[in-house]
């Protein structure tokens, strides 16, 4: 019978673990064979599909990569908006692909007894290297079905690491539904989350106070709703990923976009608000000594009960991981470890900081084969957060959080701050919430 | 069109399945494919993955290397990871690119065991089969390995007069990570067999490596076939096909010992020693084909009728028995079960069932993952 491996020989397993003074910068491991450790929360594209009210997702692609949508979109409860069409070793040859996909596509409407307002189709990898015609698909689908808007999507991993990912694709894709529309002065949108902003952000406050309703696709309730994003004057982005999808929609409809990614250092907040404030207008400004003053607070009563508890961090919780990282440390956390297997480039001033303050913090990789057999564990108590950082680690007393959790601004470390202090207080089952697909989502499974 | 697939899911695929056969072998699975694969296999296809290490990991193919036939890199991080970590073995599993592209896995491997000094092979899958062919391709190319610098039946405990055994096809996709696999070896060792090995959950390695002494192989799942076939081929040992589900386990056991003391090959619900299979209309067991097969012949034998068997797969033609049905298309499935009034079946099949037919909830890894887990029954117990 195996058993657990990991630990239990004595391996140099130094290629998949540095220090914040030795790391290369932006990418401190090679890029050699993947490990994927059972953490599972961040969203696919199979969830943010799903956040387009009545959207149908269609995938054409081999049986192997039709398992993981087809099982992503059951456990979210989602397969009554999920079909797809199989490709088999014929049809790589045949030369019948586009018939395929527009017919296997019509007979998808047909089937739904509920037709949807909106069809992503997704092609892939495949479809790439065969040459597929996608114009003359797309053209012949929308010329048989007027009633549908085809979204052309890609589940297309093989051009991931050198363009944009299908994460990114989609984040562009989610939004070309939207007509132009005389725009609305009073109206902004947010795009590309996964996550709603939290609602006691300064940035939604200085919105409300200024009389400009927000939308944001994760609220929205229904298509009609979702449309309506056409008339926002001004698009925000706050995600990463999500930043090519707002200069791209801004561009065809003729809105202003705006790049305010999640950070953690308060200059670089502040600037965020006053570059948001002058956007919409705005007549007063945030409080912002006020703001600093209640996020140290908040910094200051959670690092009392954390105390000298080692801290741990993992990108999937936040992508300025480094950010997060200082911002911890300035404020007398123990921060002792980061997983992560690249840096954004955004974060290259906190890596420096890092690099000159606490060189001995130690980085890891959490792809690298080495991980499968790295022990897991930690002696004592530590405080996670994310789940890979849970998981490699294996302390129950983790934030649990993805993608960022919608924390922004001064209110969002505040946030964080209740989150650790609920984290450090009470441990958490740890493989029943770290296997889970797209946190936030609806989960089904019984494990 | 028998390829849209509107309310089925979809079987666990072939790459999946060889990573699911080797999981617990002490080797080193590498997935050939950009992303993606390794991530649905461990997160709906192997229930050991948290708990049970075992190295499976992808390649990470980009397109410019797929593009310039760049297998030196593929190469270079297979080698470099075997060095660091030391598998017994490598295995190679191809996906959709790697095959169109013509990616020369034989000589992938050659190189690589050349290099290294460790026992290296390819999987032939491409990811639009199903497991079955991807398992059965790994345990038959187990079975090979395993058994190539023995020649001649080996050697037995001549004072050990029990029937020696092997269970063959034994992953989670077909039972899970419950009771099934330890009902099956008390099966064994209440029928006064003994278990040489069951390939492959809970046999080390070196057990494994015996299977060639036993005196017959029981093949309890499409998936183990093919080994069975080498072990006949190489040690003339005959095989029974059955899964021991409550009743019919006495047919098996009963097949197992005229199996090793006449050396013929059994397919147990099939044998002409079962009792004629009275088909009640409308009544359906979809799944694998001996699992599904067995426990229809259990029935039989438990409640005086039996279900008519729809298979979904694509299992060995040799197993393939009238009258069971192999469907693939969801629409022909729909139009099968038309005049459903029972249907033992995972609930994901629930969609397809008309109005008013029962649905007897049998949750199958292989099919719905990891959602009804917990929900699944012992059919080797016949907990239904």
């Amino acid at each position: 019978m195996l058993k657990m491996i990991h630990g239990a020989q004595d391996r140099d397993l130094r290629a998949a673990h540095t220090t914040a003074g030795e790391a290369g910068w932006p990418v401190p491991f090679p890029s050699v064979l993947e490990y994927n450790s059972p953490a599972h929360g961040p969203w696919n594209i199979v969830h943010m599909g799903m956040l387009i009210p009545g959207a149908h997702q269609i995938y054409v692609c081999a049986d192997n990569c039709n398992r993981g949508v087809i099982l992503t979109a059951a456990e979210m409860g989602a397969q009554d908006r999920f079909s797809n069409i199989a490709v088999s070793e014929d049809d790589l040859i045949n030369g019948h692909m586009e018939e395929l996909i527009i017919d296997g596509v019509g007979e998808v409407l047909a089937s739904l007894e509920k037709k949807p307002s909106v069809v992503l189709l997704f092609t892939v990898c495949l479809h790439h290297f065969l040459g597929t015609d996608l114009n003359y698909i797309y053209s012949e689908l929308r010329s048989r079905h007027p009633d549908q808007i085809f979204i052309d999507s890609y589940m297309d991993c093989i051009l991931q690491k050198d363009g944009l990912t299908p994460d990114q694709k989609l984040r562009i894709g989610m939004y070309k539904c939207l007509e132009k529309r005389p725009l609305r002065p009073d109206q902004i949108n947010i795009i590309g989350n996964d996550l709603p902003m939290n609602d006691g952000s300064e940035l939604l406050q200085m919105a409300a106070d200024a009389g400009i309703s927000v939308k944001d696709i994760t609220r929205c309730a229904s298509f009609a709703e979702y449309m309506t994003m056409s008339e926002s004057f001004l698009n925000i982005s706050t995600y990463p990923n999500a930043r090519p999808g707002c200069e791209v929609l801004s561009r065809r409809l003729g809105q202003t976009s705006l790049y305010l990614p999640q950070c953690f250092g308060y200059d670089e907040i502040e600037n965020e608000l006053r570059s948001f404030a002058e956007a919409i207008h705005a007549k007063t400004l945030p409080d912002f000594a006020s703001l600093r003053a209640m996020a140290d607070e908040a910094l200051f009563h959670a690092q009392k009960i954390a105390g000298s508890t080692p801290v741990a961090v993992d990108y999937t919780a936040f992508p300025r991981v480094l950010g997060l990282s200082r911002l911890l440390l300035e404020h007398g956390f123990n921060v002792v470890r980061i997983y992560a297997d690249a840096f954004s480039g955004e974060e290259e001033e906190d890596f420096k900081w890092l690099a000159a303050n606490h060189p001995d913090t130690e980085i890891y990789a959490t792809i690298h084969p080495d991980m499968r057999v790295m022990p897991r564990g930690w002696d004592g108590k530590l405080l996670a957060v994310g789940q890979k950082a849970a998981y490699f680690t294996q302390s129950p007393y983790f934030v649990n959080l993805v993608e960022g959790g919608g924390l922004y601004g001064f209110n969002g470390i505040r946030s964080l701050c209740g989150l650790m202090e609920e984290a450090i207080a009470a441990p958490k089952e740890i493989e029943d919430n770290v296997v889970r697909k797209g946190l936030g989502c609806l989960s089904c499974i019984d494990i | 069109m028998d390829q849209v697939l509107v309310k089925m899911s979809t079987y666990t695929a072939d790459v999946s399945g060889v990573c699911s056969a080797l999981y617990e072998l002490g080797g080193m699975v590498v997935i050939h494919d950009p992303s993606g694969c390794n991530s649905t296999y461990n997160t709906h296809d192997e229930p050991r993955w948290y708990s049970m290490d075992s190295l499976v990991f992808i390649s990470g193919l980009k397109e410019i290397d797929a593009i310039m036939g760049n297998d030196d890199k593929f190469i270079r991080d297979v080698e470099e990871a075997a060095q660091q970590l030391k598998p017994r073995f490598i295995a190679l599993v191809r996906t959709p690119v790697p095959m169109m592209i013509g990616t020369d896995f034989e000589a992938i491997a050659a190189m690589i065991e050349e290099d290294t000094g460790i026992t290296t092979f390819y999987v032939p899958t491409n990811g639009m089969h199903s497991y079955i062919d991807g398992a059965g391709a790994a345990f038959e190319k187990l079975a090979r390995l395993m058994t190539d610098e023995i020649s001649g039946k080996p050697a037995r405990d001549p004072a050990d007069g029990s029937i020696c055994v092997n269970l063959l096809g034994v992953t989670p996709l077909d039972f899970s990570v419950g009771s099934m696999v330890a009902s099956m070896k008390d099966f064994v060792a209440d029928s006064g067999f003994r278990l040489v090995s069951c390939v492959a959950m809970g046999s080390s390695p070196e057990e494994i490596a015996r299977a060639g002494s036993a005196d017959v192989n029981i093949v309890v799942s499409s998936t183990g076939f093919r080994a069975a076939q080498v072990l006949k081929d190489r040690f003339g040992t005959p095989w029974v096909v059955g899964t021991p589900c409550g009743g019919f386990g006495a047919a098996v056991a009963a097949d197992v010992r005229r199996a090793a003391a006449s050396g013929e090959d059994i397919i147990s619900y099939d044998s002409a020693q079962m009792p004629e299979m009275k088909y009640r209309a409308g009544y359906y067991i979809i799944g694998e084909l001996v699992t599904s097969s067995s426990a229809a012949a259990a029935l039989m034998m438990r409640d005086g009728e039996a279900p008519q068997v729809i298979c979904p797969l694509e299992p060995p033609a040799e197993l393939r028995k009238e009258p069971a049905a192999f469907i693939r298309a969801e629409n022909a499935i729909r139009e099968r079960l038309a005049d459903a009034g029972t249907v033992i079946a995972d609930p994901m099949y629930k969609r397809l069932c008309p109005d008013g037919a029962q649905l007897i909830a049998v949750p199958h890894e292989a099919y719905s993952g990891r959602i009804y887990r917990k929900q699944i029954p012992d059919m080797i117990k016949l907990e239904i």
